[in-house]
């Protein structure tokens, strides 16, 4: 099997996901060509070589709809040769979309093929496409739908992690992105987004709140109470799990992913194609994996995507120096932790979503370029990024620095 | 049957008046009738409009089940019977001419349909009168465009309550809620029916769901509508626990049908309606809630030839919870009742209990000052037994003790009449004993309420062994008098619905000594359908109560008596522990002042809990939670302690909250197949007891491939 090297990573900021968060003005597709643009000037300026460009996007409707990833790539002025697939795997739609480029490189398709993602989660918010699963009876009452917060509760209150332990690995979370942002470790990846001309509208993640301490969380009431006693959610995860007595709410806006606008590209290819073009592969993807896991608890897929992964790349948990986990919620995190026996020092080490915040379709992009650059900082060999799918998945992805 | 006729100003009519029936019903017959009488009014020209009412009190009280059920067995059949009823409505709606329901009386389920259907419904202001789609109650749904037109008409967040609660609501609610759209005075019905059709009804038959453009605000493709139904299949699902499949299809029906026009959404509805109809659920509620509580109603099993005993006046001894409910009862149908206890303050506090009640009526606006004051002057509280001269009837209610039970019932078997019936309340002890205190135990039954008397509809009556026919049929027709249904059980511990509802609580106690985790307990027995879990039951009752029961049982029985596995529980919490139960606020839960009860967090260091890895599958757990019930009654059924399957089974829905989908105990039994049942007590026996043995009753009809129901 042909081998798929990293060969750059780029990422916008993340702007806070609402009308006063600075990249409210900014369409989902500028925030798509800003990375794309970025990706193509720093190495290769034949796009004729990238075959394909793979982007996520959760929402692709209104102005993500009609495949943002093609027009986005025309708009960015690629070759017209090159095409250009949106892909959908909610939360780990630009990891999927990061492997899918990969796989289209390891199986010989393709040379050369960028996988990214966007979400202007402030322009096309969450719920915007619909979707039979919440909404439809005969889907939802048999298949025990329940509300993602439902989920990371009901693994806090099953896994034993009270609002003590949620709440301190929020403030971690912060500390670690704030000392990230302090000591330049995003700077090799940022791309600030600019105006039409040329003056920066936002060259730093806005999510951030590096002041939250214990006393200022213990201040938020949980955010899923009404729905898990009210609509009678926490009843419906409990006929799922008859060993609850009752879901204990721990999460709330605090201690969960930040709503976030911003796009994310990685450039992805074989040898031959980079050594045509004279790049220098930064990493090199071992295995790749996704997985469905247990539906109505939805959010403990990491480990079994992980442990999949790991078992297609012949390796053990302990052979990974970091581990990159998307802090959907923190429960998501910490049963992750508790699940595979890792230590909190290695994983999230530049702290994570519930700092930075978490633009659904983009994310999964910009968790595995902040994986290159702080494998390169610290010397470090392999890294694992995951993150927690909707509807009961995981997607992980192997990488070993080169 | 379907009376026809037009008048000179070219007003049709179409009267239903089925003479050979106390209501109008729809089955075979009235429906070909009526779509027959339609069909003639859209095809004469000559007519302008057509009212559609009653010959009788009530408009149509809905589909006869008797004829849907047989019409049902086929289901390629059944849909395309369905699809022609909604053709003919179908037909009316689109006629081209204005229909008006003129509805003077009671219009439920199809009738109400009926008038969903028509262009116009007007009311008679009859207060009695009561509007709605209570098919979900029974299994089924509204099957003749209930569910496409009442969403499109009030919307989808008013109609899934009405329809899903079958709620029923008289004129002015209706018209408040958009079901109908005027309330007149009876005299006016059809005078204003007629107006309507010559006036606003000649430009106003189109429905708006016929108009251009039509959309419901409501539908899951809106904003709105998604938050509907997210939130809606969750808390149905929260409170069928899954069991219901209709409720499901009632929702189904609304979400899908919204999405499209309405004659795809009829296509829909008649889908999901014949699945109804071909589930089990459907079966056993129909069985159950309607033909076996019907027929307990009527009074099926009162032996024949004895007249029937009219009541004026009913003595009570004990004005605890118990008397003071039965006091209740009795005068609110206008019986003259002796409250009687050890002290006036003790009964009058019993009579109080009368006057809370018709306060909270009073507010809700069912009873007036003047009805408080009647019904309260027919209560009289008392310490004398000479009061008790002249009663029909008296109901001894207290404490469960026999020697003060021998006392009151000879005190006050010396004032009463040798007639009269003397009745005790007792849920446990055996009442051939207590009619060992009586000097005429002939006249000595059992008359079993349960608490609270006044929202609870079921008395059982326990025939002791020298109760005579006569005595029985005298108290069948005091609960009938009384507004209750009674089932009639043989005497024995326990009698039935104590003796077969105490297996459930301990089956969760002696699950609890084994080790199984309380959540899953209490999970299953909710999942099974059961009102609360087999714990939370257990506080409820009193642990207190069921342990002395069961002293008492030890000390009747000697030898005899066996022990069970929830013993030792019992004694632990109770002698050891002080926690008796919810009453002490103090049990297997914890009942926090500020919040929710939860489980005794020290719970598991006196009740080891086996790990997670050991822990039995719900799905079992339910199993042994509902078989042992229904095991324990087939040997009621054996012992000939319930004589009639049907009884067993509104015996267990209205007495204690068996599930209505399984129909009841017995129900159950048929609904899981004779021979499986037996087969699976058989295992769950081997792993947990001869407690789930069956009986030889049970071997011999899975033998013989017998059922307790006809199919």
């Amino acid at each position: 099997m042909t081998e798929a090297f990293i060969y750059d990573a780029v990422r916008t900021p993340r702007g806070k996901g609402r009308a006063s968060g600075a990249l409210h003005e900014v369409t989902p597709m500028r925030l798509a060509t800003t990375a794309l643009e970025a990706v193509r000037d720093r190495n290769n300026p034949d796009t004729s070589l990238v075959d394909d460009v793979v982007l996520g996007c959760v929402m692709p409707v209104g102005e993500q709809g009609s495949d943002i990833a093609r027009v986005a790539l025309i708009q960015a002025g690629y070759a017209e040769t090159t095409a250009g697939v949106q892909v959908n795997r909610f939360c780990a739609s630009g990891l999927e979309a990061c492997n899918m480029a990969a796989a289209q490189v390891m199986s010989g398709q393709s040379q050369m093929a960028i996988g990214g993602g966007v979400e202007s989660m402030s322009r096309v918010p969450m719920g915007s496409d619909g979707g039979a699963w919440a909404t439809d009876p005969a889907v939802a009452m048999p298949t025990y739908f329940v509300p993602q917060g439902i989920s990371a509760d009901l693994i806090a209150t099953k896994y034993g992690f009270s609002r003590d332990d949620v709440d301190s690995y929020a403030v971690e979370s912060q500390k670690r992105a704030k000392r990230s942002w302090d000591e330049g470790r995003f700077k090799k990846s940022i791309i600030p987004v600019k105006d039409i001309n040329g003056l920066t509208i936002l060259d730093r993640d806005e999510h951030m709140r590096p002041e939250t301490t214990m006393q200022s969380l213990a201040s938020l009431d949980p955010s899923f109470v009404a729905m898990g006693e009210q609509f009678g959610f926490d009843s419906v995860a409990m006929q799922r799990y008859p060993d609850v007595e009752r879901i204990e709410h721990v999460h709330h806006a605090g201690n969960s992913s930040g709503i976030v606008d911003g796009a994310a590209a990685v450039l992805i290819g074989n040898k031959e194609a980079g050594q045509k073009t004279g790049l220098k592969p930064r990493a090199r993807i071992r295995s790749f994996a996704s997985i469905g896991s247990e539906p109505t608890i939805m959010l403990t897929g990491p480990s079994f995507a992980a442990e999949k992964a790991l078992k297609l790349a012949g390796m053990k948990p302990s052979d990974i120096d970091l581990y990159e986990l998307n802090e959907a919620f923190a429960s998501v995190v910490l049963r992750f932790m508790q699940a595979l026996n890792i230590s909190h020092d290695k994983i999230n080490v530049n702290g994570g979503a519930i700092a930075l915040g978490h633009p659904l379709g983009a994310t999964g992009a910009m968790i595995l370029g902040t994986m290159v650059d702080e494998l390169e900082r610290t010397g470090k060999s392999t890294a694992l990024v995951t993150l927690c799918v909707g509807a009961g998945m995981g997607t992980a992805t192997i990488i070993e620095r080169v | 049957m379907i009376d026809y006729s037009v008048d000179g100003d070219g007003v049709a009519s179409i009267v239903w008046n089925m003479t050979d029936r106390s209501m109008n019903v729809m089955n075979q017959a009235s429906v070909a009738a009526f779509g027959e009488a339609a069909q003639k009014a859209i095809a004469d020209k000559a007519v302008k409009g057509v009212i559609v009412t009653s010959a009788k009190g009530d408009f149509v009280a809905g589909g006869d089940l008797v004829s849907m059920l047989e019409e049902s067995k086929d289901a390629a059949k059944a849909l395309q019977n369905s699809f022609k009823l909604q053709k003919m409505f179908r037909d009316i709606e689109k006629a081209g001419k204005p229909f008006v329901a003129a509805i003077n009386g009671t219009a439920l389920g199809g009738g109400y349909e009926i008038c969903l259907a028509c262009h116009r419904r007007i009311a008679a202001d009859n207060p009695k009168a009561l509007i709605g789609l209570p098919e979900a109650t029974i299994g089924l749904l509204p099957g003749a465009g209930g569910t496409q037109r009442l969403p499109r008409l009030i919307g989808v967040s008013k109609a899934l309550p009405m329809i899903l609660e079958g709620k029923k609501v008289d004129p002015k609610a209706a018209l408040g809620l958009g079901m109908i759209d005027e309330v007149v005075a009876p005299a006016d019905l059809l005078k204003r029916a007629k107006e309507w059709i010559l006036g606003d009804g000649q430009t106003g038959h189109v429905k708006p769901w016929d108009q251009k453009g039509f959309r419901v605000p409501e539908a899951a493709n809106t904003p709105r509508g998604a938050q509907v139904f997210t939130a809606g299949n969750a808390m149905l699902r929260a409170k069928t626990q899954g069991n219901y499949p209709n409720a499901q299809y009632i929702m189904s029906c609304v979400y899908e049908g919204m999405l499209v026009d309405i004659d795809t959404g009829l296509k829909i509805e008649s889908r999901y309606f014949v699945a109804c109809t071909q589930s089990k659920e459907a079966r056993n509620m129909i069985r159950s809630l309607f033909f076996s509580i019907g027929e307990a109603n009527k009074l099926a099993n009162r032996p024949k030839n004895i007249p029937t005993q009219t009541y004026t006046k009913v003595g009570i001894l004990g004005a605890g919870m118990m008397g003071a409910g039965i006091a209740w009862a009795c005068s609110s149908v206008g019986i003259q009742t002796v409250l009687l206890d050890s002290t006036q303050e003790s009964a009058d506090k019993g009579k109080a209990y009368s006057a809370a009640l018709l306060d909270k009526r009073i507010k809700a606006k069912k009873a007036t000052e003047a009805d408080k004051e009647k019904q309260l002057g027919l209560i009289k509280a008392t310490t004398s037994y000479d009061d008790l001269k002249g009663c029909d009837l008296i109901i001894e209610a207290v404490f469960e003790d026999r020697a003060i039970k021998a006392d009151v019932t000879k005190k006050a078997e010396a004032q009463i009449a040798p007639t009269a019936i003397f009745a005790s309340n007792t849920s446990t002890l055996p009442i051939s004993g207590l009619a060992e205190a009586s000097s005429r135990p002939a006249n000595f039954i059992g008359l079993h309420f349960f608490s609270p008397v006044d929202k609870m509809p079921l008395v059982e009556i326990i025939r002791g062994k020298q109760t005579s026919d006569e005595t029985l049929a005298r108290a069948m027709d005091f609960v009938k008098k009384i507004r209750k249904t009674p089932i009639v059980v043989n005497d024995s511990r326990g009698f039935y619905t104590s003796r077969v509802f105490a297996t459930y609580v301990t089956e969760g106690l002696t699950m609890l000594a084994e080790g199984v985790a309380p959540a899953i307990i209490e999970n299953a027995g909710k999942m099974a359908g059961m009102p609360v879990g087999p714990l939370a039951l257990a506080d409820e009752v009193s642990m207190e109560l069921m342990h002395r029961v069961r002293q008492q049982t030890r000390k009747d029985l000697g030898d005899a008596y066996k022990s069970d596995g929830s013993e030792p529980v019992l004694q632990a919490m109770v002698e050891k522990l002080g926690r008796i139960g919810k009453k002490a606020g103090k049990g297997f839960y914890e009942y926090p002042a500020d919040g929710r009860k939860k489980l005794w967090s020290d719970l598991a260091k006196h009740f080891p809990v086996k790990p997670a890895a050991e822990q039995p599958d719900v799905q079992d757990v339910i199993k042994r939670l509902v078989y042992i019930q229904s095991v324990e009654t087939a040997r009621c059924l054996e012992e000939n302690v319930v004589i009639d399957v049907r009884d067993a089974d509104v015996g267990s829905i209205m007495g204690w909250g068996f599930p209505p989908f399984r129909g009841g105990t017995v129900s159950n039994i048929d609904t899981v197949g004779v021979q499986p049942f037996v087969t699976e007590c058989d295992a769950l026996a081997q792993k947990y007891g001869a407690r789930f043995t069956p009986p030889r009753l049970l071997r011999d009809m899975a033998a013989q491939g017998k059922a307790f129901y006809a199919a």
